[in-house]
């Protein structure tokens, strides 16, 4: 059974890969349309990998465009000054960010709640003026001339490990220990998990994708500028709200959230000024009636799936 | 006596501010002893075992387990020295099944690599299979094998304690500390856990040190009483030279005794 | 120009900024001091407050000191309806909902106000003339001294209310204990209601006097000094009051003195800085007491 959903969803998502190709080949998709599909799949790496710091571990984190910003400027800078390849590139991103999630989570032991999220709020924040103030990476003028490296099927196969190592990663005695942490830290640490430990893991895990995350999108766009909106607090909000509306600690939600946030506005670009009334409010609607969000908690699968049509009671599998 | 003391504890003071929650408490446990420490409310009980486990900083004093100094230790590494407990207010993790709050706990033991882990190699599904068959074994033990999908917070309450107890036994510790264990239960239920506690001391072999207000459960269960009072140890002893212990029959007539 | 002269001058620039970040603070640590919530959208008030202002004069034609007045009861009507609407149903949930709330709530007041007022800024209309007033060998302008006057008027009638009323009796006791606050007969939803009230009317009355000192104002003119009076708030103590004026004025000194030493853009990095680094060295801020956690 187990093996068997594993090579259907395989399958299927070899499916989805070859079907864009080929419309992108037909001339069905344009490349306005590929990019909104790649930047799906960057923004599913951005909200999975937040989910883990936020929904899985507990760690109320609104910084996380500092990471993807450290990661997006730092790769562009060994592409275009050192033409590194790219693999590379997307690694040392990640790599970077990492240490920054390291740094990050370091005092995060030390606070709490609230407290956390304004530090990294103002984390976010000193990364962006320090990059504002960084000639070699375009300063204030933002930074232009990237490579483009970032193909759709990059970005996919980015997306698709992400989601995989952070799934087996929470369904691990790891992620176990980052849950228990999230619930109660007295219990947990009386049960002989190391909180500050777990914290700082997921930090490091989370910035690690989110620096990934930006370094595919540096080499997409092509072009970086030091704005709130593109690597400031507005797009770790952005981000943020993605994760809640598809339910802190459900990988799926953030999928689907990352997928239904990134095309709507697409679809919807007239309507721009509308958008952000209605977010908010769909914001507030949630926490005031379904706080752990849509998906709340659960996680769909396969598996799941064909329990449903079993009869049987589906229920999440890290839960 | 041949078997040395297991648990010291010396001159052991805890302060909050200007209050001495704990003052200069002195006692041990040899292994394998059911031991209980009671005393009215407020007395300092639930502090003790907040300082035994790492929850509560030590002002002065020494605690040492099994020859080992744990003063002011953090709490996991405790933990990892093989002292489990319960809380007084049940602290489950309330959103998680009852076999993730069992498999969590065996957190310490657990031998794969991170990686493994992501890999999801075999090693990992080989260990995770052990985990899960030892906490099945635990609910076993605490008669709870049929709830083990269901979400902890759910459970009724005297449930939720001995999920908790089976929880602590995870850890496979050498000592467990019990606050309050049968609050809240009715007397069915607090002579089942009796059982259970005597069960556990006698087939896992461990100390068992416990604070509780149920005398009855007390006298019937206990080889060894602390008496505490206004964060003093008032008196040490079997059951029988408790009961007609002058101090602490003066303690609980004067004191606030639930 | 000797430095010590520049300094000086930043000094009293700083003062004057700093008033405004203490008014806005005070908002912030009074709530937070009662009901344990960073309100995220206390800058959104703040920006409400000069826009109430900015058509009190145009449309009302009312003199600066009765437009300063309404505008501050509209934005304390405003803050009352925003924790009766968004804060007061989640009480009891987690924190993280809450702050998620008050995300929501700051979002959708940006926004609408955007869609309201007009994305592009206004220029405020001034009240008097532009004057140097002469200190020996610094100066500061009248409208400096407006700010730090109408600021420091404003702190000491919070002052009065928090310690020699019976509703500011009823404030610290609710910030004590909201339990023990009931029990004694304290209506503790109208004391959170007022608390919100008072803390947006500042919040409004810095609004104004900041479009008046930069001489616009914008639907996100709320954003970063919302930021920065937070951290004001928590340098100083959060939840403690006199520690909220502290962290301001300290904040409007530090930002300034940034600005002269090196680049104008570091400024916003000054605030945040200063945020990790008095949680991490003393996360009860200046003024504030130690918390205990009870296992
Ligand atoms: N974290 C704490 N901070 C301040 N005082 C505390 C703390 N924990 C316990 N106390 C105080 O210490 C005393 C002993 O409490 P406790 O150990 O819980 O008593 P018991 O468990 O015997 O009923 C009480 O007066 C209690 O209020
Ligand atoms: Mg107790």
């Amino acid at each position: 059974m187990n093996k068997l959903t594993s090579l259907i969803s395989g399958a299927i998502l070899l499916f989805i890969y070859l079907l864009v190709q080929l419309l992108e080949r037909q001339g069905i998709l344009l490349a306005y349309h590929v990019q909104i599909l790649s930047l799906c799949c960057i923004n599913i790496i951005l909200v999975v990998s937040l989910n883990l710091i936020n929904g899985f571990t507990g760690q109320f984190s609104i910084g996380h465009a500092g990471f993807f910003a450290i990661g997006a400027y730092a790769s562009a800078y060994l592409t275009v000054t050192w033409q590194v390849p790219f693999i590379f590139a997307i690694i040392c991103g990640g790599i970077l960010a990492g240490i920054a999630g390291l740094a990050v989570g370091l005092p995060a032991l030390r606070l709490r709640g609230d407290y956390l999220a304004i530090a990294t709020l103002g984390f976010g924040e000193i990364i962006r003026v320090i990059i504002l103030n960084t000639d070699a990476v375009g300063g204030a003028r933002g930074f232009s001339g990237i490579p483009k490296y970032t193909t759709f099927g990059l970005a996919y196969l980015t997306a698709i490990i992400t989601v995989v190592v952070i799934r087996n990663f929470v369904n691990s005695d790891y992620g176990r220990a980052c849950l228990a942490v999230r619930e109660d830290e007295i219990a947990a640490e009386s049960l002989g998990v190391n909180s500050t430990y777990f914290k700082v893991l997921a930090f490091t895990i989370g910035a690690f994708f989110a620096g990934a995350a930006g370094t595919l999108f540096s080499h997409y766009l092509q072009y970086m500028a030091p704005t709130p909106s593109q690597i400031g607090f507005v797009k770790s909000i952005d981000i943020l709200i993605m994760l809640v509306l598809g339910g802190l600690g459900s990988i799926t939600g953030s999928v689907i959230a990352a997928i239904v946030l990134t095309v709507i506005p697409e679809l919807l670009r007239g309507f721009a000024e509308y958008r952000m009334i209605i977010y908010p409010i769909l914001l507030i609607l949630v926490m005031l009636y379904r706080p752990s969000g849509l998906l709340a908690g659960q996680e769909f699968s396969l598996a799941s799936l064909a329990q449903l049509f079993k009869g049987a009671k589906a229920h999440g599998n890290h839960s | 006596m041949a078997t040395t003391a297991e648990l010291m504890v010396d001159n052991l003071c805890v302060q909050f501010g200007g209050l001495k929650a704990v003052d200069q408490v002195c006692f041990s446990l040899k292994p394998q002893t059911l031991a209980g420490l009671i005393g009215p409310n407020g007395a300092g009980k639930t502090t003790v075992f907040n300082a035994l486990t790492g929850l509560c900083p030590v002002s002065s004093g020494q605690i040492s387990f099994c020859e080992k100094q744990l003063t002011n230790e953090p709490p996991h590494t405790i933990a990892r020295h093989g002292i489990a407990r319960t809380f007084q207010n049940i602290r489950l993790f309330n959103n998680l099944t009852v076999l993730d709050n069992l498999r969590i706990a065996y957190h310490q033991n657990r031998q794969y690599s991170l990686l493994c882990g992501i890999f999801r190699s075999p090693r990992f599904k080989r260990e995770e299979a052990q985990i899960t068959a030892k906490a099945r074994e635990a609910l076993d033990l605490v008669g709870l094998a049929d709830k083990s999908e269901h979400i902890a917070g759910s459970l009724p309450y005297g449930e939720q304690r001995r999920v908790e107890i089976a929880r602590a036994l995870m850890l496979s510790p050498k000592l467990l500390l019990l606050d309050e264990p049968a609050a809240g239960m009715n007397p069915q239920e607090t002579q089942t856990l009796l059982e259970l506690i005597r069960k556990l001391r006698d087939e896992l072999k461990i100390t068992v040190l416990l604070i509780e207000h149920d005398m009855k459960l007390v006298m019937n269960l206990c080889e060894e009483l602390f008496v505490l009072d206004y964060g003093h140890l008032i008196a040490k002893g079997d059951p029988k030279s408790i009961q007609s212990n002058e101090r602490v029959v003066e303690a609980y007539l004067g004191g606030s005794w639930a | 120009m000797a430095w010590h002269i520049i300094a000086l001058q930043q000094l009293i620039n700083g003062l004057a900024l700093g008033s405004v970040y203490a008014l806005i603070a005070l908002g912030y640590t009074m709530v937070y001091g009662i009901i344990r919530l960073i309100n995220f959208a206390h800058g959104d008030i703040y920006m409400l407050g000069a826009y109430f202002g900015f058509y009190a004069i145009t449309m009302l034609k009312l003199p600066l000191v009765p437009a300063m007045i309404v505008s501050m009861a509209a934005a304390a009507v405003v803050g009352v309806l925003l924790e009766r609407i968004a804060y007061k149903p989640l009480r009891n949930s987690s924190r993280i909902a809450v702050l998620i709330t008050a995300i929501g709530a700051s979002l959708l007041l940006q926004s609408t106000a955007q869609l309201v007022f007009g994305a592009s800024f206004k220029p405020f209309p001034q009240a008097m003339a532009f004057r140097r007033i002469q200190l020996g060998p610094v100066f500061m302008t009248n409208r400096q001294l407006l700010i730090f006057g109408v600021a420091v008027l404003l702190m000491v009638i919070l002052h009065v209310i928090v310690q020699y009323t019976k509703l500011g009796k009823a404030m610290r006791a609710v910030s004590m204990d909201k339990e023990a606050a009931l029990l004694m007969g304290i209506n503790v939803d109208r004391i959170i209601s007022a608390t919100f009230a008072i803390g947006s009317a500042l919040a409004a009355a810095a609004g104004i006097l900041v479009g008046m000192y930069y001489n616009r104002i914008d639907p996100y003119m709320g954003m970063m000094p919302g930021l920065k009076a937070f951290v004001a708030a928590v340098l100083g103590g959060i939840g403690v009051v006199p520690g909220a004026v502290l962290g301001g004025l300290l904040m409007g000194v530090a930002e300034n003195m940034v600005v002269t030493l090196g680049s104008s853009t570091l400024r916003d990095a000054v605030a945040f800085a200063i945020l990790i680094v008095v949680l991490l060295f003393r996360p009860n801020g200046l003024l504030g007491k130690k918390g205990i956690e009870k296992v």
